[in-house]
């Protein structure tokens, strides 16, 4: 690759970059604002469900002042904003902690989840998309859809608990609830997240290995990749060196979508394996309608989502001279 | 005798208490408490709203908590009589003016003796709107409560009340040290310390070796999470990830059953979800439309198809069969279509179409509406079943239709149950009937200390709801518990699941 092009490329990403992270402040900007309106639309607020079935008007009023919900929306909001915007994302009304000291709890037990899961499924979802590319057609790759299709198509809740009734209940090689203590080992976590990880792995293997299929067989009839075969290049070398800097694109831009996934969409996987994440601690803010908390998740689903859109977006430029050069 | 709770009975009570309290049903008999073990428990739900405060207390996994961190005045033993705690005598002559000696030499976790003074603060902080208890309007009967010495106090009430040691006994009103504001972790007099307090994530106790119960309590430490998914939590009991769980579905009794080391301890209780008939709008305030629902419930088949046998017959008043003041000689109400159809048409609402609201945040009411809508077909009334949401049900929907379903957790005395939701001005009096007759009988028993006529009292007044209130109840629900069975010394106590929430207290680990 010649100097002049790869500074070029560099100068392309670094304005992408900027224009994306414009973009992105306002993405943010509306989807807390989006957030914002439909909680206010759910029936009841913070200080009814606190109190309950059992409480009375009077309790409720009280306790409404104390939160601050006897404001008015937009003054709410504005207040949040300008908190959000000095770096403080406010006081959880239910928790009675700052929202700060609660995500700080939950999200590196989120984030470790969904890097170790990604950390399985990439490698795999990869093999398995280009294997099955390159034996298009063959046994290899009819089996390999077969599997992949079913993983597609049976959801999470079905596999976790299975693999529960089997590994838990009945062999009892691993728990049935991800247990996170502060005191624990590598060997402990790694065991507790184990059936977590292998869950969530499933799901987003299936989708990936599906896109990279898809990808690579798209490049595989083109011209380009005739001539190397009649150059008489090894399938290998055709498929690494020839098809995979022009399929890189759009399975990054797959992944990015199923890693994006594996952060906010482990809801499901979270509440069966007892895991606490960030995505229970949303649907919790929810149900106990506290604005602070969920907004703050909101926020930090919203910013991974489009970081990792601009990851897909920054590989495609780099890997593509046409889109460099511009 | 002055109450229930008079010096008489005490003498008797505290001496036996260890051994009263210890001594299991006959096949646990065999097993002898012993010191050691650590359990984890998996209660219903855990979120960011788990508190250490116990005024604020919510959810079983609350209850348990405290529980586990501090005690009371008083504590109810498994037939609900009030027992001494904190408090080692309770006396009242008039049921308004009640003197509190406290038990000496008690500590708080963090060393400091308990006295009156910490008392007083823990009763009167309920009357503090910013304290945000559950039980403000409760605490509102507190005229008075003042130390009379180190050891000492008087509460004086606004009205007689018989029940006072049994509503100092509720997780409520559990003793905390006087000016604590800080509930990130507990300081109390229980028989666990607190470890470590995550809301959302665990509780963990270790054993208080000051506890003011000698030789109690027994495990070396408990470990509570919440695990709100039915089936995992069903799941981790088995696979042996926790040792005891609350809230086991009917449908998963059998795989429990079915496993060798596991048993699933029941408890009866009071429990209940209820059909709310508006009495202040018509069709459904109409008395012939109210008797024709209660005929048109099939009780037997909502105990054996939604609950799978795990309940008890209701007789559309709130006192279960198993309670003291229970009124036997009330006929019971059956499903009998002639009489349902034959009310409907004294109420000229043959053929008309009515809205009826269910939701799953009220147990069961999906289906009993199911039921009512078909029995209903054919007696003609066409009963349109709107299913709505579990979340913010309570705010949105209860109370506020003509038609709908309440569910009602089980209160430590009648006295409560009634004035929480039938009395006539009760925020809560669901169908909104009124009885002045039921309202005066209310007042009575409240300040009557004679058990006998207490339960005559509460006789007429089942009787009266059963006859006239705007609420049918089919029936009370009871709670299933499972539990690894080298776990000893459970038995149901019919206030709540996990032994009325205090388990933790009373069991030991043999394994």
């Amino acid at each position: 690759m010649a100097g002049a092009s790869s500074a070029s490329g560099m100068s392309a990403a670094l304005t992408l970059i900027g224009k994306r992270f414009a973009s992105s402040l306002l993405t943010l900007l509306l989807v807390s604002l989006t957030i914002f309106v439909i909680a206010q639309l759910l029936p009841g607020d913070a200080a009814q469900e606190a109190l309950g079935q059992s409480a009375t008007a009077e309790q409720v009023a009280a306790l409404r002042h104390e939160m601050g919900l006897d404001r008015p929306a937009h003054i709410r909001y504005a207040s949040w904003l300008t908190g959000m915007v000095s770096g403080d994302p406010g006081q959880s009304m239910v928790a009675n902690m700052p929202v700060a000291e609660v995500i700080a709890e939950r999200l590196p037990n989120s984030l470790l989840l969904a890097a170790l899961s990604a950390l399985v499924a990439v490698p795999v979802a990869l093999a398995i998309g280009i294997g099955s590319a390159m034996n298009r057609g063959g046994r290899i790759d009819r089996a390999l859809n077969i599997v992949t299709l079913s993983m597609v198509a049976v959801p999470e809740f079905l596999v976790a608990t299975v693999a529960v009734l089997i590994f838990s209940v009945k062999l009892r090689w691993l728990p049935s609830i991800a247990l996170v203590a502060d005191d624990m080992t590598w060997g402990e976590y790694l065991r507790g997240v184990a059936m977590p990880i292998l869950t969530l792995s499933i799901i987003v293997i299936a989708q990936m290995a599906r896109m990279t299929r898809a990808a690579v067989i798209d490049q595989m009839d083109r011209p380009y990749v005739e001539m190397a075969v009649l150059k008489g290049v090894a399938p290998v070398r055709i498929v690494m060196r020839h098809i995979m800097p022009n399929a890189i694109a759009p399975i990054v831009n797959a992944m990015a979508l199923s890693l994006s996934y594996l952060l906010g969409g482990a809801v499901i996987v979270e509440t069966i394996f007892n895991y606490p994440g960030l995505a229970s601690l949303m649907v919790n803010a929810v149900t106990s309608r506290d604005m602070p908390l969920l907004q703050a998740c909101a926020m930090i689903f919203c910013a991974a989502y489009l970081i990792l859109m601009l990851i897909a977006d920054v590989t495609a430029i780099l890997a593509n001279p046409r889109l460099r050069a511009q | 005798m002055l109450s229930p709770f008079s010096r008489r009975d005490l003498i008797g009570a505290g001496l036996g208490l260890g051994a009263g309290l210890l001594l299991p049903d006959g096949a646990l008999a065999a097993s002898r408490p012993r010191v050691g073990g650590r359990i984890r428990v998996a209660s219903l739900s855990s979120s960011t709203a788990d508190t250490l405060d116990p005024a604020k207390g919510a959810l079983s996994t609350d209850y348990v908590r405290h529980y586990m961190f501090y005690s009371g005045l008083t504590q109810l033993d498994r037939n609900l009589v009030p027992r001494p705690a904190l408090a080692e005598r309770m006396e009242s002559a008039d049921q308004i003016n009640w003197h509190v000696r406290l038990r000496k030499g008690v500590t708080f976790h963090n060393g400091a003796e308990l006295t009156a003074a910490d008392v007083v603060w823990s009763l009167l902080r309920h009357k503090d709107a910013a304290t945000g208890s559950k039980m403000a309007q409760i605490a509102e009967q507190f005229a008075l409560v003042k130390a009379t010495g180190r050891h000492e106090l008087t509460i004086r009430l606004t009205g007689p009340n018989a029940d006072l040691p049994t509503i100092l006994a509720q997780s409520h009103f559990l003793i905390l040290r006087a000016g604590t504001r800080d509930f990130r972790t507990a300081n109390g007099t229980g028989p666990y310390m607190c470890a470590q307090f995550r809301p959302g994530v665990r509780t963990l106790g270790r054993r208080n070796p000051n506890f003011w119960k000698p030789g109690k309590p027994y495990l070396e430490e408990i470990e509570l999470i919440g695990i709100p998914d039915e089936v995992s939590r069903v799941n981790a009991l088995l696979s042996g990830d926790v040792h005891l769980v609350i809230a086991v579905n009917p449908r998963s009794t059998k795989r429990v059953m079915a496993s060798r080391g596991h048993g699933l301890l029941e408890t009866q209780s009071g429990l209940y979800t209820n059909l709310i008939m508006q009495q202040r709008q018509l069709p459904t305030g109409n008395p012939h439309f109210v008797a024709a629902m209660k005929y048109l419930l099939d009780r037997p088949l909502i105990k054996r198809a939604l609950y799978r046998g795990y309940a008890t017959i209701a007789n559309d008043h709130p006192i279960p069969p198993f309670h003291p003041y229970y009124r036997a000689d009330l006929p019971q109400t059956t499903l009998d279509l002639d009489k349902a159809r034959w009310h409907l048409q004294r109420a000229g609402l043959s053929g008309v179409r009515l809205p009826v609201y269910a939701s799953p945040a009220a147990d069961g009411s999906v289906d009993m509406a199911s039921i009512l809508q078909e029995y209903g077909s054919r007696v003609g009334l066409k009963l349109a079943v709107n299913r709505v949401p579990g979340d913010g049900y309570w705010s949105t929907h209860w109370m506020k239709h003509p038609l709908g379903f309440g569910n009602t957790n089980p209160r430590p005395t009648a006295d409560l149950l009634f004035s929480l939701f039938y009395k006539s001005d009760a925020a809560w009096n669901e169908s909104g009937w009124n009885n002045p007759r039921f309202d005066r009988l209310l007042l009575e028993a409240r300040g009557e200390a004679d058990q006998a006529r207490r339960k005559q009292l509460y006789g007429e007044m089942q009787g009266l709801v059963r006859s006239h209130c705007g609420v049918g109840i089919p029936v009370f629900i009871s709670l299933i518990d499972g539990y690894d069975r080298r776990l000893k010394g459970l038995y149901p106590v019919s206030l709540g699941g996990l032994m009325g929430y205090q388990f933790a207290e009373h069991v030991w680990w043999e394994g």
